[in-house]
């Protein structure tokens, strides 16, 4: 087993940072801790790491309860968001700091830096100072420098938050594929949620201090457990709709749908979460097919993006090319809304306040 | 022709920039030559009384056991005073900057009141906690040790003006520093006293060496409150710049003024060592 995180929380005076969290990391798995600012996701990896205390809970790493081992005994590896390289080291005495503390043997010490610089790319930087290198290249270096004492598992802390996109993508991939050659059970913190989609094994939703879903990326895509998870994780429609004998209406319109969710639903406000992908526009009227009006469309090169509305409410549409050539769709067009795939939740809040609150997330505009 | 005037040629934008140049030059000026009435001209006033009579005076007044003394007293005074406000100071601005604790903000400001008492208070502070009537002084009265009117009230006093020296000069240091290099200095394998020799000194270095040269400057410097405490007994308990008031009351000029060019001397090294910290500080 890699990690295994037990029943922890953690409060800082009357905030409670970490709210009974659970979940484990398989051996070799790289684990994304997925939520937003201040959702307790670094505490956690904090507590991991030992650099925090939980008040309650264990932790285990590679089957050994470490929860009272101090920092230094863990041995696991630790990547901040900034760098946290030693100003005043080079970047070989920044490698070799670990070994040293260790009191490894010269020539070993000399070889395992040169085979971390050549792993991280950064052959002929050896004698540079931090302040002379690129945040990307800072942040290998980092990587490099955690790897020295080959921990059995290593902890990212917003490995990329610093970086600019470009840089950050291709940092995202290159530790993706380093993931899978060297195997080390890693768990990394973002807020990105195409960059845990991308790059993770599993993902934990993290959202106020507690769990919101633990599972492999593609199940908490499209399998969201929650309206928080739906939402966070990639772009969703929010449709108000009031459900009535297996039945559901658009909340303001006589449009009806089918429920096809399979869930059992109590008479009343609910809250069907759509995918822009899972939104599929046809000229002709079909079955649970709404009436819309496009408004705009937005050229995005791979796919078009097409806003229509529905009574008052915005519906964001996201068309493959070629689906898009063959229907010619132009502005102010009529036609009919089918959706594919799509989750409902009760509306314990109203539209507004759940709209509001994506807004004030930055999930929709 | 008034076209002309507003385009002006090149020898035009010299004519019009003329007066602006001369303005700049006069505040240069006169900024030069309220510095040299201000700094200048008291210096050469008192190397001109110093070698009023000649160098043997000047010499000979410099070889007096009293001055001897005074100024070794000085320079002891000083080293104890960096030493030990060197290792408070720095422990001071740990805490300070990684430690929670209530009553932080408050602890703080108090860390500056040295900077905000008159030396001569805090100097009879001193006399009414360790005087021979004090409440900490009949202790030490009892056990037989002097700590007013004697060396260790003066090294005392010399301790509370120069206290926050260290600690204010690399506080914002290790704000900037951060908590981090010394998280990933434990993650790695680090004690905290490995990781503060290896890690956090060195960071701090510059901060720290202007901090200790501030010490020193104020410590030699020091009249006030050491008058106070030390009873200035000749040979005993008085420091350079109390051997120089003493002189200059005793109206021994030509004695007052060589021990001040020394002092002076003293003082400008420190100054000069001061400026090229100040800018590697910044680096």
């Amino acid at each position: 087993m890699g990690i295994l995180v037990d029943h922890i929380s953690k409060r800082f005076g009357d905030f409670v940072a970490v709210d009974d969290v659970g979940f484990t990391v398989e051996a070799g798995e790289l684990v994304a801790l997925l939520g937003p600012s201040g959702s307790g996701k670094s505490t956690i990896l904090r507590i991991i790491a030992g650099l925090e205390t939980p008040d309650r809970g264990e932790i285990f790493l590679t089957g050994r309860d470490v929860t009272s081992l101090s920092i230094q005994k863990r041995k696991v590896g630790f990547v901040f968001q900034h760098y946290a390289l030693f100003k005043h080291m080079s970047v070989e005495k920044n490698i070799a700091f670990g070994l040293e503390i260790q009191k490894q043997n010269k020539d070993y010490v000399r070889d395992k830096v040169n085979e971390l610089i050549n792993l991280v790319k950064l052959k002929g930087y050896e004698k540079q100072y931090p302040d002379q290198l690129s945040g990307g290249q800072r942040q290998r270096v980092a990587l490099a420098r955690a790897l020295a004492t080959e921990p059995k598992v290593l902890l990212l802390d917003e490995p990329f938050g610093a970086l600019d996109a470009k840089v950050r993508d291709n940092l995202a991939q290159w530790l993706r594929e380093f993931h899978h050659k060297l195997n080390i059970t890693s768990i990394f913190v973002t807020h990105d949620q195409n960059e845990a989609i991308e790059i993770s094994d599993k993902i934990v939703v993290i959202n106020r201090g507690r769990v919101e879903q633990f599972g492999d990326a593609r199940s908490v895509y499209e399998h969201p457990d929650s309206k928080f998870v739906a939402s966070f994780i990639g772009q969703v429609n929010v449709v108000d709709a009031v459900a009535r004998d297996r039945e559901l209406y658009i909340k303001d319109t006589a449009f009806r749908i089918e429920n096809r969710t399979g869930e059992p639903l109590r008479d009343g406000d609910v809250v069907l979460l759509v995918r822009p992908e899972d939104v599929e526009l046809t000229a002709e009227s079909g079955k649970d097919a709404v009436p819309v009006e496009i408004n705009r469309i937005h050229y995005r090169g791979s796919h078009y993006e097409i806003d229509c509305a529905v009574g008052g409410i915005e519906l964001h549409v996201s068309e493959n090319k070629n689906n898009f050539q063959r229907q010619q769709w132009r502005q102010h067009q009529r036609v009919f809304a089918g959706f594919k795939n799509y989750r409902v939740f009760e509306a314990e809040e109203g539209h507004h306040r759940i709209h509001e609150k994506l807004k004030e997330l930055g999930y929709i505009e | 022709m008034q076209r002309h005037d507003e385009i002006p040629s090149a020898g035009a934008v010299k004519v019009v920039r003329k007066p602006n140049g001369l303005g700049k030059n006069l505040i240069t000026a006169a900024v030069i030559g309220w510095f040299l009435v201000m700094i200048l001209v008291p210096v050469i006033g008192i190397v001109k009384q110093a070698f009023g009579s000649g160098w043997k005076p000047f010499i000979s007044s410099l070889l007096t056991s009293a001055t001897g003394h005074s100024f070794i007293l000085t320079l002891a005074i000083t080293a104890a005073a960096v030493v030990l406000n060197t290792f408070f100071g720095v422990i001071l601005a740990l805490t300070l900057v990684n430690q929670r604790f209530p009553g932080k903000l408050l602890f703080e400001g108090l860390v500056d009141l040295p900077f905000a008492v008159s030396p001569v208070v805090a100097g009879f502070m001193f006399i009414i906690l360790f005087g021979p009537k004090g409440w900490m002084g009949q202790w030490f009265e009892a056990g037989g040790v002097k700590i007013v009117y004697a060396v260790p009230g003066m090294l005392i006093a010399t301790l509370f003006v120069t206290l926050p020296f260290v600690a204010r000069e690399i506080i914002p240091v290790l704000r900037e520093f951060g908590l981090e290099q010394q998280e990933a200095a434990y993650i790695l394998g680090a004690s905290r006293w490995r990781t503060f020799w290896r890690v956090t000194l060195p960071s701090i270095r510059w901060g720290l060496a202007y901090g200790v040269t501030l010490t020193i400057a104020r410590a030699i410097g020091e009249f006030g409150a050491v008058l106070v405490v030390s009873g200035s007994i000749i040979n005993k308990t008085q420091t350079a710049t109390l051997h120089i008031h003493q002189e200059f009351t005793d109206f021994n000029y030509v004695g007052a003024f060589s021990a001040a060019i020394i002092l002076a001397l003293l003082s400008f090294v420190i100054l000069t060592a001061m400026q090229r910290l100040n800018r590697r500080k910044g680096v």
